[in-house]
């Protein structure tokens, strides 16, 4: 979970991090009002937004006078702010953060993340601050030090000393560094952070050493002890598909091609997604249906996917271990009829109660194209997409040419839509050992029992 | 043969009396010599009852001492699981494997962290992982056990149902499995690729192994630059999420590409130049195997 830069410098002012003093607002009139409280001559007025980048997309301006943060604010205040992280369409700025100017010196770079190799929370430091750390790692990796934190003891005097020289740190500030970085991992550890970056970290004119920005990220898994962190969500900086996944604990996330994709299990998920580009598609998403789908689940599942206009098609791709291919294919048939669905749909079952699961696809008479392996569902529903594609061109004499085997394909497909009864199904059933089904179990329930607490 | 388990483990499964731990060691206790190798459960408040007839004990040391018990499976939930992971190392079994789903990163933190400072002998596999099944003796987990076909293909992973669709490729291939392991997919874990690929190595039942990875941290690499120094096997390869975009988390928690690295192209190259032969059709990792096989 991520929250806004005004949030995170209230959570660091809590645990002792030093940095400016600020006022967020909702309006212009607030930000006004927030720059007379705060005094001074110098204000800095910052978009708020979930999104990195903000100041070379003109989401940070300074202001001199009251007047000026009046006008910097309501330029801010409702702008589509596009930045490298939003993507091209931009985040709309519905909160601000007025700040009183400080007197940068020097800017450095901290950052805080889970190391998997060493299996604890890296320090990261650079006295490269304020440019883009991907960039510095990249081009000059010996900028950056690091400590790997021992859990049992936390950031150590001595480490915090050492990479705060490292780093440029003026002796006379050392002190309000070593403490800064300790506060900083302490509220790490304590929020069940996975993400903690300070760009910039700076020293001033009189020495002190502040945090000029702050980003934190925290472990999805942990938020069930941390609700005052759960409180800072901002569901308007989140996809709404992906709100609307998550209350049916559904895995989504919006990509950007026109397939869309319905799979359980996160691999396999993405192992299909990576399948449908190799054959020449582009997922519209990735969609983890989990261990124990329900009707319920289905049917949600495909109407999030569907809310996206782009879909042009859908593949299903089912491994049923606990999961029954006959509960899915019930699912989907019953998914696909209230949805009144307009779209190809191509099912790929594998596992448990295979057979039968195909079966009721078929019996329903919905025009579901059946495949039966990866390879061929994904090079089924691209020849889909493009046979509509190419269905809607006919009108004007638009050539292209294309691959003999997916044009053979996509005639199939078409064939198989005219007829409307799906019984062009490829059924590539081989004979395999099954056994009877058991009850329902959820895979990984677990996760589900967490609140009730045995 | 195979590595980790076989049809002499003893097992006791902690989390016996939730919904999950009940279904699972039931479909479990129903493969091959599953109703030998289960012998006990854990639950505090319910020692002395039983589950189906396995013994329910107060705590693991307990049930480690009555039934002589080497290997525990946990399903207890998220906020308790970290805990019962470190109570079966405390006990000394030899292999612990946690297949709940969602436990907070700083809890793995601290209990890998306790297991390599007090150099605990247990090994640990998971968490958020499928379990792992030695074919025809003995399954630990959740995956569907009639994928699977007894043989000397080693496969390793970091998902579930990706692993269940590579076993079932060989199956319908006709190779057998010597053990297939899920490792999870959570950035914190206990044993990663290379260790799963250095039982491989070292068991006489395995002729060759199929690797398969994900975006998200370094593991993959780290395994296959030992593979390049050590296997003695061929070692067939996948990594999942060549599509997945930058920053976005793909389900599993360590599933991320974050500061431009963990990408899948990565990945690939670097098994590639270690002499593992990657595929990047997942539809043809049995096939990929099939190939090396002398």
């Amino acid at each position: 979970m991520k929250i806004h830069e005004y949030q995170g410098k209230e959570l660091f002012r809590k645990y002792g991090v030093a940095t400016p003093r600020g006022i967020a607002c909702f309006s212009v009139e607030e930000a006004v009002a927030a720059a007379g409280k705060l005094g001074g001559g110098v204000w800095v007025v910052k978009a708020q937004i979930h999104a990195g980048g903000r100041g070379k997309g003109g989401g940070v301006k300074v202001a001199k006078s009251l007047d000026e943060v009046r006008e910097k604010a309501g330029q801010i205040l409702g702008m589509q702010l596009v930045t490298h992280q939003t993507g091209p369409q931009g985040q709309k700025v519905r909160r601000l953060l007025v700040e009183e100017g400080a007197d940068i010196r020097k800017e450095l770079y901290v950052g805080m993340v889970v190391d998997r190799g060493t299996q604890r929370v890296c320090l990261m430091a650079s006295s490269e601050g304020g440019m883009d750390i991907e960039e510095v790692a990249a081009k000059t990796p010996k900028k950056i030090r690091k400590v790997f934190i021992d859990p049992s003891t936390g950031l150590t005097n001595g480490e915090a000393e050492e990479i705060s020289r490292q780093i440029g740190v003026p002796e006379p500030s050392i002190g309000q560094a070593c403490e800064l970085l300790q506060a900083l991992y302490k509220c790490f550890w304590e929020t069940d952070a996975s993400l903690a970056e300070i760009n910039p970290l700076i020293y001033t004119g009189e020495g002190r050493v502040l945090a000029l920005d702050a980003k934190l990220n925290f472990d999805d898994n942990a938020l069930f002890r941390h609700p005052e962190i759960v409180a800072m969500r901002d569901l308007d900086e989140e996809d709404p598909l992906e709100i609307e996944a998550s209350r049916y604990d559904l895995s989504y996330i919006s990509l950007d091609g026109e397939i869309g994709c319905m799979v359980n299990g996160a691999g396999l998920a993405m192992a299909t997604m990576d399948t449908i580009k190799l054959f020449g598609g582009e997922p519209a998403n990735f969609l983890d249906v989990g261990g124990g789908a329900t009707a319920e689940k289905v049917t949600a599942a495909f109407k999030i996917m569907l809310s996206n206009t782009k879909v042009k098609a859908i593949l299903v791709n089912i491994f049923g271990g606990i999961m029954k291919c006959d509960t899915i294919a019930e699912g989907v048939v019953a998914a696909a009829k209230e949805v009144k669905l307009s779209v190809p749909l191509v099912v790929r079952m594998k596992g448990t109660n295979e057979d039968l699961g195909k079966k009721i696809l078929k019996d329903s008479g919905l025009p579901i194209i059946s495949a039966g392996n990866m390879a061929e569902a994904a090079q089924n529903v691209v020849a889909a997409v493009k046979g509509r594609k190419a269905a809607a061109k006919k009108a004007k004499p638009a050539r292209k040419v294309k691959p003999a085997r997916k044009v053979r394909v996509a005639t199939k497909v078409k064939v198989a839509r005219k007829a409307g009864a799906g019984r062009k199904t490829k059924a590539v059933t081989k004979a395999k050992v099954r056994k009877k089904a058991k009850p329902a179990g959820k895979a990984k329930a677990a996760r589900r029992a967490k609140g009730k607490k045995k | 043969m195979s590595i980790l388990i076989d049809k002499t483990s003893r097992v006791i499964t902690q989390g016996i009396t939730g919904k999950t731990g009940q279904f699972h060691t039931r479909t479990s206790r129903e493969y091959a010599n599953g109703r030998a190798c289960y012998v006990a459960g854990v639950n505090p408040k319910k020692a002395g009852e039983d589950f189906e007839g396995i013994p329910i004990y107060a705590s693991v040391r307990e049930a480690k001492d009555k039934t002589g018990a080497n290997v525990s499976v946990i399903y207890v939930p998220p906020p308790f699981a970290a805990a019962a992971i470190w109570e079966a190392v405390e006990a000394d079994l030899d292999l612990v494997i946690c297949i709940t789903e969602g436990i907070p990163v700083r809890d793995l933190i601290e209990v890998r962290d306790r297991m390599r400072k007090q150099n605990r002998g247990t090994r640990l596999i998971g968490p958020n992982c499928p379990g792992l099944i030695t074919p025809g003796e003995l399954k630990i987990g959740i995956m569907p056990g009639h994928i699977h076909k007894k043989g000397r293909v080693g496969v390793v992973s970091r998902s579930g149902t990706l692993t269940y669709e590579a076993v079932g490729q060989l199956t319908e291939l006709g190779i057998g499995q010597s053990s297939a392991v899920g490792i999870g997919g959570d950035p914190v874990n206990g044993l990663k690729h290379i260790d799963v690929m250095k039982l491989f190595n070292d068991d006489p039942g395995t002729d060759a192994v199929v690797m398969i990875g994900e975006i998200g941290g370094s593991d993959e690499e780290t395994a296959a630059q030992w593979v390049k120094q050590n296997m003695k096997k061929p070692v067939v390869g996948f990594i999942a999420g060549i599509t997945a975009p930058p920053g976005k988390r793909m389900g599993h928690a360590g599933a991320i590409i974050s500061g431009g690295k963990g990408t899948a192209q990565e990945k690939l190259a670097v098994m590639e130049e270690c002499g593992i032969k990657v595929t990047r059709n997942p539809a043809e990792m049995g096939r990929t195997l099939k190939s090396v096989l002398r």
